[in-house]
């Protein structure tokens, strides 16, 4: 080993060495390191790239580094029509594509001032909470993967291939159905669907009983996140904050009760709420909502009305297939619908819903034409990967994974 | 007294040196103002008693390609203790880009505010870290101006080689 | 590439060495799921109690690139990440394949716009290309077979004076 010369030495480091007679090994080398957690790495929460400042195994600085899934959405949409959209929308947050899509045609409508009838109003409210259990079932399993549990990531996907059953028999698809259209869903709900979800949320307490055993008195788990990752209210409503998250440090908000969308103000449901505002209460609200939005399925679901599922508005609705083959006006509509798109009046709208990650909104602008001038999508994960740094600061690395995943980002939504 | 006159009176009293215009299309309440006066008042918004818009749920920008003020600023901001959502509008201009900022008022419309920049070209003034988010930082265009083609401009972004 | 690798010609001995050797590689094909998007999930779905991948062989999906074989590309790639995947595509061993997974990764998918590669074929050598959007499990697990199948059929001589690819090591100090 060549011996170091003055030329190798930082001149920082080479001043202090000169000026002080009684130094260690400690204080001649440099302590901090800068860490890539790169675009890919096990957490499972997609390409998010973290860069760390890091002294020893304590976190200083974080600076996060999104953008390795833009696929250019907004541009798109401002080229294609609003019928033309809808399968788009389900890749935005694809753990729980029927809220994306409920989301979209909820703006849409609300641009075209299209009323939709009572039983698709309720067929989407359904397959909305079902998105939201499957979404929140693989937080949960991800979440306590990341953290050492290994056996309960496996139990929650079992239970969620239950719900993508479901979808299937409803739509054809498994994933990424694009089921819902303006003015109303796809196609009507078949019987056996309705029984398999009916099954569905009334197995699934026990279920989710058996992993809770698993998780909530277990004293690694408590110890690894009680008290990381804390944020205030203050800061989380400064932050820009909605959904579970916001929960979780004490704020009672959710978009289903402050502006009621579809028919939530006929269904009862509690808003779970903690104080803390650490990565344990995260998890409490995530379990919490589960059990709450089963309660809202099944209430639906004694309240669902016989009736139609698709709105009667020749101009801006597709008609039925069999009429488009049989009628001379459905066929003109259609045609015109499919090339041209539907024609809402001029003006701009927002409209959000709560998705399972937060407030999921989109801003419309129309200028008369068959296309969007500006879609915006607000999507809750990027203004939550924003307030990292603020969470990890004076922690270890293991925690930074522990809050990742409590924030439960998903990058397909962060990047748009 | 109804919020939406609250609200106007409230800033009619404060600024009243600053034209205003108030509208409003399916149900939702749009102000317009001057790109000059963002800052106070969205402060004033956020910090008055009565009111408390403490949720700032979108910074964004609309393109509207042939007109003289050729961008339009949108602010969609919430207040939890009404349930009601306000949207202010100020028009920037392609010759002066600039507009200032309001991350001071809520810290999420830092990255909002990035995007913009790096989607539109809008510069934000006082900005602690105004920097591309989306598009790596040697891209040369903005992709989401009207002028941009969708399939983009061949040679901008580079691939590794096979 | 090992010893093996040195031996010529097709008689009896080599032949059957060579197909004992395919026949333990093809049954323990460890994945390296390179997991973008929603294909990614799907990908998960392929590991879990329904579908289980364990019954091939793919028992870890170990997420380090030294230790797999195979590549499974599942999601969108855009300019910005094409790079990381190569680097990382770069950093396995041989002898290595690659599967697409999905519609974007074989040919950019529904996505025709300014930021993402149609197709990674553009910067990859691919084995095997799965339709989908996203592909089922069970049409990833007759991927893995097919792949499986091609594995069987390699020959030692196969892996012989490989070129080795450039490596983008920035020499500090």
């Amino acid at each position: 080993m060549d011996r170091l010369t003055k030329d190798d030495v930082h001149p920082k480091i080479l001043q202090k060495l000169l000026e002080d007679t009684d130094i260690t090994i400690e204080d001649a080398l440099e302590n901090e390191m800068i860490l890539n957690m790169g675009p890919q790495h096990p957490a499972t929460h997609g390409v998010l790239r973290l860069l760390l400042r890091l002294d020893g195994e304590t976190v200083i600085g974080c600076v996060p580094d999104v953008g390795y899934l833009h696929r250019g959405y907004e541009k798109m949409a401002e080229n294609m029509s609003y019928y033309e959209f809808i399968p788009h929308t389900d890749r935005l947050d694809y753990i729980s594509p029927m809220a994306n899509n409920v989301a979209w045609v909820l703006a849409v409508e609300k641009l075209a001032g299209i009323e939709v009838p009572v039983r698709a109003q309720y067929i989407r409210m359904m397959i909305a909470e079902l998105a939201r259990i499957a979404s929140h079932l693989v937080a949960i399993g991800s979440f306590a993967m990341d953290v050492g549990a290994l056996t309960v990531f496996l139990w929650t996907l079992r239970e969620r291939e239950k719900i993508l059953d479901i979808w299937d028999i409803l739509c054809g698809a498994r994933f990424t159905n694009s089921y819902t259209r303006i003015g109303g869903v796809a196609n009507d709900a078949q019987p056996d669907a309705l029984a398999k979800a009916k099954w569905f949320v009334d197995q699934l307490d026990n279920n989710l009983a058996e992993c809770e055993k698993l998780l909530n008195t277990n004293r690694i788990f408590i110890e690894r996140l009680d008290g990381i990752g804390v944020i205030s209210k203050e800061d989380a409503l400064s932050y820009g904050y909605t959904g579970p998250n916001l929960r979780a440090s004490g704020v009672e908000f959710d978009l289903r009760r402050a502006t009621p969308y579809l028919q939530y103000d006929k269904v009862d449901f509690k808003i779970p709420t903690f104080t803390e505002g650490d990565s344990l209460a995260r998890y409490f609200v995530r379990v919490d909502e589960v059990r709450e939005s089963a309660k809202i399925i099944r209430q639906v679901l004694q309240l669902m009305p016989q009736g139609e599922i698709k709105s009667n508005l020749p101009k801006s609705v597709l008609p039925q297939k069999a009429e488009v083959y049989s009628k001379m006006e459905e066929l003109i509509h259609d045609f015109m619908i499919v090339n041209f798109g539907i024609n809402p009046p001029v003006g701009e709208v927002y409209h959000a819903i709560e998705g399972s990650k937060g407030e999921l909104g989109f801003y419309l602008v129309s200028k008369g034409e068959g296309h969007p001038w500006r879609c915006k999508i607000r999507s809750p994960s990027f203004i939550h990967i924003q307030s990292l740094p603020h969470l990890v600061k004076g922690r270890m690395i293991s925690d930074v994974i522990a809050i990742i995943g409590s924030i439960d980002p998903i990058m397909g939504e962060a990047d748009k | 007294m109804e919020l939406k006159e609250l609200i106007s009176q409230k800033l009619k009293d404060n600024f009243p040196q600053v034209e205003l215009e108030f509208s409003e299309y399916r149900s939702e309440f749009n102000v317009k103002l001057n790109k000059k006066f963002i800052n106070p008042i969205c402060k004033l918004l956020k910090e008055d008693s009565e009111l408390e818009f403490l949720l700032c749920e979108d910074v964004t920008a609309v393109d509207w390609a042939k007109r003289k003020n050729r961008f339009t600023v949108v602010y969609h901001i919430f207040s939890l203790k009404h349930n009601f959502r306000l949207v202010l509008k100020a028009d920037v201009d392609e010759s002066d880009c600039a507009i200032d900022t309001v991350s001071s008022v809520w810290k999420t419309s830092n990255w909002q505010e990035r995007e913009t920049y790096d989607m539109y070209g809008i510069k934000f003034n006082n900005h602690p870290d105004l920097r591309r988010i989306y598009m790596p930082e040697e891209f040369e265009y903005y992709p989401l101006r009207k002028e941009f083609p969708l399939l983009g401009i061949p040679g901008s972004l580079s691939l590794p080689k096979k | 590439m090992g010893l093996e690798a040195k031996l010529n010609g097709d008689g009896f001995f080599v032949t059957k060495l060579d197909a004992v050797v395919a026949w333990a590689r093809k049954n323990s094909v460890y994945p390296m799921p390179m997991g973008i998007s929603c294909c990614a999930i799907e990908m998960m779905a392929a590991a879990d109690p329904k579908y289980d991948i364990a019954r091939f062989g793919s028992e870890v999906m170990r997420f380090t690139p030294r230790q797999c074989d195979l590549m499974i590309v599942a999601g969108t790639v855009t300019y910005k990440m094409s790079h990381v995947v190569k680097k990382i595509y770069d950093q396995m061993p041989d002898p290595k394949w690659v599967i697409a997974m999905g519609a974007c990764t074989s040919s950019g998918g529904m996505y025709r716009s300014y930021s993402v590669v149609q197709g990674i074929d553009q910067f990859l050598p691919v084995d095997i290309y799965v339709g989908g959007c996203p592909p089922r499990p069970d049409n990833l697990l007759n991927a893995l077979i097919q792949i499986q199948d091609k594995i069987g059929r390699t020959r030692a001589r196969d892996f012989q004076n490989l070129k080795l690819p450039e490596l983008n090591v920035i020499q500090n100090n």
